[in-house]
């Protein structure tokens, strides 16, 4: 059964990505991002894209797989010190990384998902991370304005997906998921399960299906983990 | 001394730090190797940003790559442990539910200025949390080794370094002494074993008071 016709397969998804997107991910050092989504928009041959999470993922994990093809013209996340080559590539001029405070970036991208204008913080005031961000006075208090987050396109990972596209998720690969999942256009979800409506009881989604537009078969993640290597590199 | 037994160290003693039924965030570093050296009788709640409260050992048997620290290594979760979202994480890292945090630090200033993040031109990490964390923690200790490995101080009168969030640190804990920052100075509390105040005096730029309680610390 596929009452929203949103169950589909990578071919398709591929059909949506575009050069020059603003594509958001979802994952925490490649925990919780899509493994078929990032081999599907590494085959798709898109470029120039501006990528926007939580951090580079490893170089053979997560984002860092396509960030290391050089097809990202910028990125935007709070660290990148675990995919030496983001590094490289942002200090010959090929990536420009904008840093983010980790909680502070995710809250954008919440407010983008849920209709806010941006809100208010302290926190970066006074450091580089501040950049040209507007600065509002109230009262004697000086606070940053960060402006919402929103995507052409997500990738999302999920632990079940039911044809409407509700989600859940598995421990802490939910991490920026549900939130990355409701700040686009186009919300692809890469489900380890997908599984009929009426089947995940209504009290434990996370995430309601009518974010979601696209959902995808995960075929699981297709990469070593750092503490899976034998070499202590 | 080797540069690993400086970490051991300052972990052992930054472990002094964690008390009975607190909850505790640690940065990657040293501060990630604080839990080994814990007493057995004390149960805390290890928070942290990647969306977890309650985090155990690292598992013995069939790590579950869904199942991870901030710094992507296996863990695994206690009883009463509870998983979340990233803006749940650090909402309560902002509200201040966080009783201490333990971070790296590149440099710390005399007055609690963090530098952490970023060496321009070289390593370029990135600041992850840690901006975050060292606004809302009721408690934030700072661990680095006391010098650089040219042997310039990281205790500064001002980081030259980026900031990472001003007026922060409450105590820095090295391989040659702890010191805490409080509004009106900074104190140097206990000299680590085989130190002298001289040694402290000539390995720290910043302007210290000595504690009228000063002690050396037994390292066990």
């Amino acid at each position: 059964m596929n009452l929203f016709n949103k169950v589909t397969d990578y071919e398709t998804v591929k059909s949506v990505l575009f050069d020059g997107m603003t594509l958001l991910f979802g994952g925490f050092g490649g925990v919780g991002t899509p493994p078929g989504l990032v081999d599907c928009l590494i085959e798709s041959g898109v470029k120039n894209i501006k990528l926007i999470g939580n951090d580079a993922g490893f170089p053979w994990i997560g984002i860092g797989k396509f960030i290391c093809l050089e097809r990202a013209q910028s990125l935007l996340a709070s660290h990148i010190g675990s995919n030496p080559v983001a590094g490289d590539l942002m200090n010959q001029g090929k990536l420009k990384v904008e840093f983010s405070p980790q909680g502070i970036l995710i809250e954008r991208i919440r407010a983008g998902g849920v209709g806010l204008d941006g809100f208010l913080t302290q926190i970066g005031m006074g450091t580089n991370l501040a950049y040209e961000k507007p600065i509002v006075k109230i009262g004697d208090q000086e606070y940053l304005y960060e402006a919402p987050i929103t995507g052409d396109v997500a990738i999302v990972f999920a632990k079940k997906a039911d044809t409407f596209g509700n989600l859940i998720f598995d421990k802490t690969a939910r991490n920026t998921n549900p939130y990355v999942a409701m700040a686009s256009k186009i919300t692809v979800v890469e489900a380890e399960e997908i599984v009929p409506m009426g089947t995940l009881n209504p009290e434990e989604i996370i995430v309601p299906g009518i974010y979601v537009t696209h959902i995808v078969q995960s075929k699981g993640y297709n990469w070593k983990w750092k503490w899976e290597m034998n070499d202590k590199s | 001394m080797e540069m690993g037994d400086e970490r051991q160290i300052i972990a052992q003693r930054a472990a002094h730090e964690v008390k009975d039924g607190m909850i505790v965030n640690l940065g990657i570093g040293i501060p990630s190797l604080v839990p080994d050296y814990l007493d057995s009788s004390i149960r805390v709640f290890f928070q942290a940003e990647n969306g977890i409260l309650g985090m155990g050992p690292t598992p013995t048997i069939k790590p579950d790559g869904n199942l991870s620290n901030a710094a992507g290594l296996p863990v695994t979760i206690l009883s009463g442990g509870s998983y979340f979202d990233s803006t749940i994480a650090f909402g309560m890292i902002r509200r201040g539910c966080i009783d201490v945090s333990i971070l790296g630090a590149l440099q710390v200033s005399e007055r609690g200025d963090l530098a952490n993040w970023i060496v321009p031109g070289k390593r370029v990490p990135g600041v992850g949390g840690a901006m975050e964390l060292a606004y809302g923690a009721k408690n934030l200790i700072a661990l680095m080794t006391h010098c650089e490995k040219d042997g310039r101080p990281k205790i500064v009168k001002k980081c030259t370094l980026p900031i990472t969030a001003f007026n922060c640190v409450k105590k820095i804990v090295t391989e040659m002494a702890v010191f805490a920052i409080h509004d009106d100075a900074m104190v140097l509390e206990e000299i680590m074993p085989g130190f002298s105040l001289m040694d402290i005096k000539n390995h720290t730029e910043a302007d210290f008071k000595v504690s009228p309680r000063l002690k050396e610390t037994s390292p066990s």
